[in-house]
C-alpha cells in the first residue's frame, strides 16, 4: 500500500507556505489596481487560479479511475477518490470567490450569466453525489469500479456541461454581462502565474496530506486485523 | 449478430414482464398526467407559453427517472444479475437491452403524455417533438446506466435521482431550448452530441459496474 514520492511532504508544504505568502504579498502590494473595478478585482487572481486547479483536480481523480480499470493499481482507487475530495473542496472555493467578485462587482451573490459560476454548481452537485455513491457501497472492489466509472463521468460531463450553459444563455439571458477580458501584461501577468503556482503548490501538499493520512488509517487497520 | 440476438432476448423479457406485471406504464402514465394537473395550478394565470414548454421537461425528466427506478427491480428481487453477468453474453449487452425496454415505456408514456400536454397547455410544435425524442435516448442510456449503479448500493431509490440529475441538467438545456427558441438546429444538435457521447460511455464501461 502507498507510493513513494520523490518530494517529500515537509518539503512541500514549505514550498507552498513560501509560494502563497509570496502570490499573496503580489496580490495586494505589487499587482496594479484595476482601472474599471478598482480593489475587488485582486480576487480574480486566486478565483482563477483555484477554478483551474479544481479542474485539474477532476482531470487527475479520472485518470487515476482510468488507470483503475485500465492497469488494476491498487492504489489508484484511493488516489481518484483523494483527487476529486480536493477538487470539491477547491470547486466550493470558486463558487464562494466567484460569489463574492459577483456582489462587489455587479451587486448579486449569484449571477445566472456567469457560465464558470453556474458549471461549478452542476459539478459540485454531481461530485456530491459520487460521495454518496461511494459511502452507499462497502469497500471492495466494486467500490472503487463504481466511483471509477463515475469519475470518468464527470470528465466528459465537464465539457458537455460547459456547452450546455452556453447554449442556454441564448434563451435564458438575452444581455450577456460583457467585461473586457483582463489585459494580462507586466505585473499583472507575473502576479497571476505566482498565484496559480502557489494554488496548485497547495492543492499538490494537500492532496498528499490526505493520501499520506488515508495510507496510514488503511495500514493500522490491516495491523489491528492482524493483531486481533 | 450474436449481440444483437442476446439484446433482442433481453428486451423481449423485460418487455414481457412489463406486459404481464403491468407495474411501471401505468404509473408512469398516471404520475405524469398528475404532473401536468400540478402544473396548471403551480403556473399563475397569465403565465406565458415559455414557461409550460419549461415544465414539460420537468415532467418528463421525472417521468422517466420514476421508470428508471423501476427498471432494475426484478434484476434485484429475483438475483437475475447474477445469471446475467453469468450469462456467455458481452455485458454491454444487458445494458443496451434494459435501456431500449425503459426507452419503450417511456416513449409509450410520452405518446399519451404529449398529446395531453397540447390539450392542456398549448400545441406543440415540431423541433419539440424532436428534442423529446433525442433527449429520451440520452435519458434512458444515462438513466439505465446510472440505475444499474444505484441498485447495487445500500441507498438504492433514494441514490438515483442524485446520480441522475446532475446528468441530466444538459439534456433540459438541450430540450428547452429545441422548444422555445426560433432556431431549434443547435439545440437539436447538441442533443445528439450528448447522445452519442454518453452512449458510447455506457457501451464502454457497463462491464465495470456489473463485476468486480
Amino acid at each position: 500500500m502507498g507510493r513513494t514520492y520523490r518530494i517529500s511532504l515537509p518539503g512541500l508544504a514549505a514550498s507552498s507556505l513560501v509560494l502563497v505568502t509570496l502570490a499573496l504579498a503580489l496580490i495586494f502590494f505589487v499587482a496594479p489596481t484595476d482601472a474599471d473595478q478598482g480593489f475587488s478585482q485582486r480576487i480574480f487572481y486566486f478565483h482563477v487560479s483555484i477554478a483551474f486547479t479544481a479542474y485539474l483536480c477532476f482531470g487527475l481523480g479520472a485518470w487515476k479511475a482510468l488507470v483503475h480499470l485500465w492497469k488494476r493499481d491498487p492504489n489508484a482507487d484511493l488516489e481518484s477518490y483523494v483527487a476529486i475530495h480536493q477538487g470539491v473542496i477547491f470547486g466550493s472555493l470558486v463558487l464562494l470567490t466567484g460569489s463574492i467578485w459577483a456582489k462587489i462587482s455587479w451587486g448579486h451573490w449569484w449571477l445566472w450569466s456567469e457560465n464558470q459560476l453556474v458549471l461549478f454548481l452542476v459539478l459540485f452537485l454531481f461530485y456530491a453525489a459520487y460521495f454518496m455513491l461511494r459511502f452507499s457501497v462497502d469497500p471492495g472492489p466494486q467500490r472503487a469500479n463504481l466511483s471509477a466509472v463515475y469519475a470518468l463521468f464527470g470528465v466528459i460531463l465537464i465539457p458537455i456541461s460547459f456547452l450546455a450553459i452556453r447554449l442556454a444563455q441564448h434563451f435564458i439571458h438575452p444581455i450577456v454581462f460583457t467585461r473586457d477580458g483582463p489585459q494580462f501584461g507586466g505585473w499583472i501577468l507575473a502576479t497571476y502565474i505566482v498565484s496559480q503556482l502557489a494554488i496548485l503548490v497547495l492543492a499538490y501538499t494537500l492532496y498528499r496530506l490526505e493520501l499520506s493520512g488515508k495510507w496510514l488509517d488503511l495500514r493500522l487497520r490491516e495491523l489491528r486485523a492482524t493483531a486481533a | 449478430m450474436n449481440y444483437l440476438a442476446d439484446v433482442r432476448a433481453l428486451t423481449r423479457k423485460d418487455l414481457l414482464l412489463e406486459l404481464r406485471a403491468r407495474d411501471t406504464l401505468p404509473a408512469m402514465l398516471i404520475f405524469v398526467v398528475a404532473t401536468f394537473v400540478v402544473f396548471h395550478f403551480a403556473l399563475p394565470a397569465g403565465s406565458s407559453r415559455l414557461a409550460a414548454s419549461g415544465l414539460l421537461w420537468v415532467a418528463i425528466v421525472f417521468t422517466a427517472l420514476l421508470g428508471l427506478g423501476r427498471a432494475f427491480v426484478p434484476e434485484r428481487e429475483q438475483h437475475v444479475l447474477d445469471g446475467l453477468v453469468l450469462a456467455p453474453c458481452d455485458r454491454s449487452a444487458i445494458w443496451l437491452a434494459k435501456s431500449l425496454a425503459t426507452l419503450a415505456f417511456l416513449v409509450v408514456a410520452e405518446a399519451v403524455a404529449l398529446p395531453v400536454f397540447a390539450l392542456f397547455f398549448h400545441g406543440l410544435r415540431g423541433s419539440t417533438v424532436a428534442g423529446v425524442a433525442l433527449a429520451d435516448l440520452g435519458i434512458c442510456t444515462v438513466g439505465t446506466f446510472v440505475g444499474a449503479m444505484a441498485v447495487v448500493t445500500r441507498a438504492r431509490d433514494l441514490l438515483l435521482p442524485l446520480l441522475f440529475l446532475p446528468l441530466a441538467i444538459p439534456i433540459v438545456i438541450g430540450g428547452v431550448g429545441a422548444s422555445v427558441v426560433s432556431d431549434p438546429g443547435r439545440y437539436l444538435g447538441f442533443l445528439g452530441l450528448y447522445d452519442a457521447v454518453f452512449a458510447l460511455l455506457c457501451w464502454a464501461a457497463f462491464e465495470y459496474v456489473v463485476t468486480e
